[in-house]
């Protein structure tokens, strides 16, 4: 049986080397795995090419970090502040590196992991009739009235949940934007986890679970992983640090010294969370769903 | 702040509020529209419902103070939690009555551009891009886009068509073209509301916001101004409106900073 349970900067060497086509973020604006997003940055990955709906801060990091060849999105910037500092400049003036972005919407980036999900060239839709999307991104087809997507085939997803046992089997809850499509398309998928928790936890509720565990290739115990993104349950969404980076990130020198503070200084996440406030930011007022029955006889 | 006095962000989230009907279900996006639902339904529109392309459909708004759709106190109380591509897929169907975009640049068609402003290849600025914005204004049955006024924003053509309106604006461009949904309804700028004829085609300034005048408008507009003969002054903020929208507001984080 596969050893899958492992430390954060395993996973990443062993599951995203440079060039990856790797997706992250796929839940929007919660559980964004900025842990893993970090060791990537410390790691020095390059030419990795992005896949993601909107990215909430995490790409703009990583292409500031010049981790990034391509991305692959409908949206990146800052949610709460606005635009992307890096991936302006990225695009603009080519710093830290030339960028190429394959530009969708929310809509059609779904359809194209669910394409290479399902094992087909493409997806036909009504959206994006009519927007010069279509002018940029070749992946996108117009004929007979509507637009055919082109499948992206992830190389690896990383998603951050509540809890996952070490079979890789995860629990995760809130709105899941395009989390299942993309690990179903992805070659492989990193679980990182608030809880790592017995098997039995997770079997206790199957239709909670995530992806099949043969997707599942790390495990990785990373509480407040996804810090400073929200985790139902476990972590508010800390707004002020977004809005310290995006005036930090304004300039090459401001995020340089954002990205030594927060990120190149420390060998591993443990070490970050103890440089933010987490007990403010951890959710204190629990609301707990009722179980549901699986009985059978 | 005194209860009789507003922001411009107020102003335009009480005008955006009225936008949505008792029974609407809404595709509410960030920002003010986030707080324009929640006014509207604790006052005229009990019966809207929410969407959020997160996956979210939600009747009451949210408890709490949300940065994002995707915020915990968004989630707890749902309708519905789920997959993107189940929320676009009631979308696609036409079941969405309204829906709300932020814009970067309009024109006078209601094209909206969040992408690219200059060539595309070597962009003077780039945008953060779509998002669900395209698919809104493609989809949705009526939508609305709020955004500052200035002249560099409201332009005679935009450089970059994210989301379109009425594209070059001749008769039944959007059918002819094969758009499901039936178009902009409104441009709701800190300054005043445009509306669009029936049909669709050229935005027509249809109510000004107190304080501001048709000379100031036209100056700060980049295209040949038309105007309502009906021309009015927008309707100032209620007093419940704007207890509603400091209820869900209270830091001002959407409507009192600059």
């Amino acid at each position: 049986m596969p050893r899958k349970v492992m430390a954060m900067a395993e996973a990443i060497r062993r599951f995203v080397p440079d060039g990856s086509t790797v997706a992250l973020g796929l839940a929007l604006e919660p559980l964004i795995p900025f842990a893993a997003g970090h060791e990537l940055i410390r790691q020095e990955r390059r030419e990795l090419e992005l896949v993601g709906p909107i990215s909430d801060a995490m790409f703009d990091q990583l292409i500031g970090a010049g981790c990034v060849r391509q991305v692959t999105a409908a949206w990146v910037g800052n949610v709460s502040e606005g635009l992307g500092h890096c991936y302006r400049r990225a695009c603009e003036e080519r710093v830290p590196r030339p960028l190429e972005v394959r530009d969708h919407s929310n809509f059609s980036i779904s359809l194209a992991l669910w394409a290479a999900a399902w094992n087909v060239p493409s997806l036909p839709t009504r959206t994006l009739l009519g927007s010069d999307i279509l002018r940029t991104n070749s992946g996108l087809v117009a004929a007979d009235g509507l637009v055919h997507v082109e499948a992206v085939r992830p190389d690896a997803a990383i998603v951050h949940v509540q809890r996952a046992d070490g079979m890789g089997r995860a629990h995760a809850w809130g709105p899941m934007g395009i989390t299942e499509e993309a690990g179903l398309a992805a070659d492989r998928v990193i679980i990182t986890c608030e809880e790592l928790v017995d098997a039995e936890v997770i079997l206790s509720d199957p239709n909670r679970i995530l992806f099949p565990e043969t997707k599942v290739v790390a495990v990785v115990h990373e509480p407040g992983g996804a810090h400073p993104s929200p985790v139902q349950g476990f972590f508010k969404r800390d707004h002020a640090f977004y809005r310290e980076y995006a005036e930090q990130s304004r300039t090459v020198d401001g995020y340089q010294s954002w990205l030594e503070h927060w990120v190149t200084r420390f060998p591993d996440r443990t070490t970050y969370m103890t440089q933010i406030d987490a007990a403010s930011l951890r959710v204190s007022s629990h609301r707990m769903s009722v179980p549901v029955d699986y009985g059978y006889e | 702040m005194a209860t009789n006095s507003y922001t411009p962000q107020e102003l335009m989230v009480a005008v955006a509020s009225r936008e949505i009907q008792d029974g609407d279900l809404v595709f509410v996006g960030m920002r003010l529209p986030m707080l324009a639902y929640a006014v509207a339904r604790n006052a005229h529109a009990p019966g809207a419902r929410g969407l959020f392309e997160v996956g979210l459909m939600r009747d009451q708004p949210a408890a709490a103070f949300l940065g994002t759709m995707g915020d915990p106190p968004n989630v707890a109380g749902a309708l519905w939690a789920t997959r993107m591509s189940n929320v676009m897929a009631l979308m696609a169907q036409g079941s969405v009555d309204l829906g709300f975009i932020g814009g970067a640049e309009v024109d006078r068609f209601g094209n909206l551009n969040t992408s690219y402003v200059g060539d595309p290849a070597q962009p003077k600025v780039k945008l953060p891009g779509s998002g669900g914005g395209a698919d809104i204004a493609i989809l949705s049955r009526r939508w609305v886009t709020l955004m500052s006024h200035e002249s560099r924003r409201l332009v005679e053509k935009v450089s970059f068509v994210t989301s379109p309106g009425y594209g070059d604006g001749t008769p039944h461009w959007r059918k002819r073209n094969g758009l499901l949904g039936g178009g902009p309804a409104a441009i709701i700028t800190t300054m005043c509301v445009f509306r669009f004829p029936e049909l669709g085609g050229e935005a027509f300034l249809a109510s000004v916001h107190p304080g501001h005048t048709v000379d100031e408008v036209r100056s700060e507009t980049g295209w040949d101004l038309k105007v309502a003969d009906d021309l009015s002054e927008t309707p100032t903020p209620t007093r419940s409106e704007l207890a509603a929208i400091r209820q869900f507001d209270p830091e001002g984080f959407w409507t009192r900073s600059a």
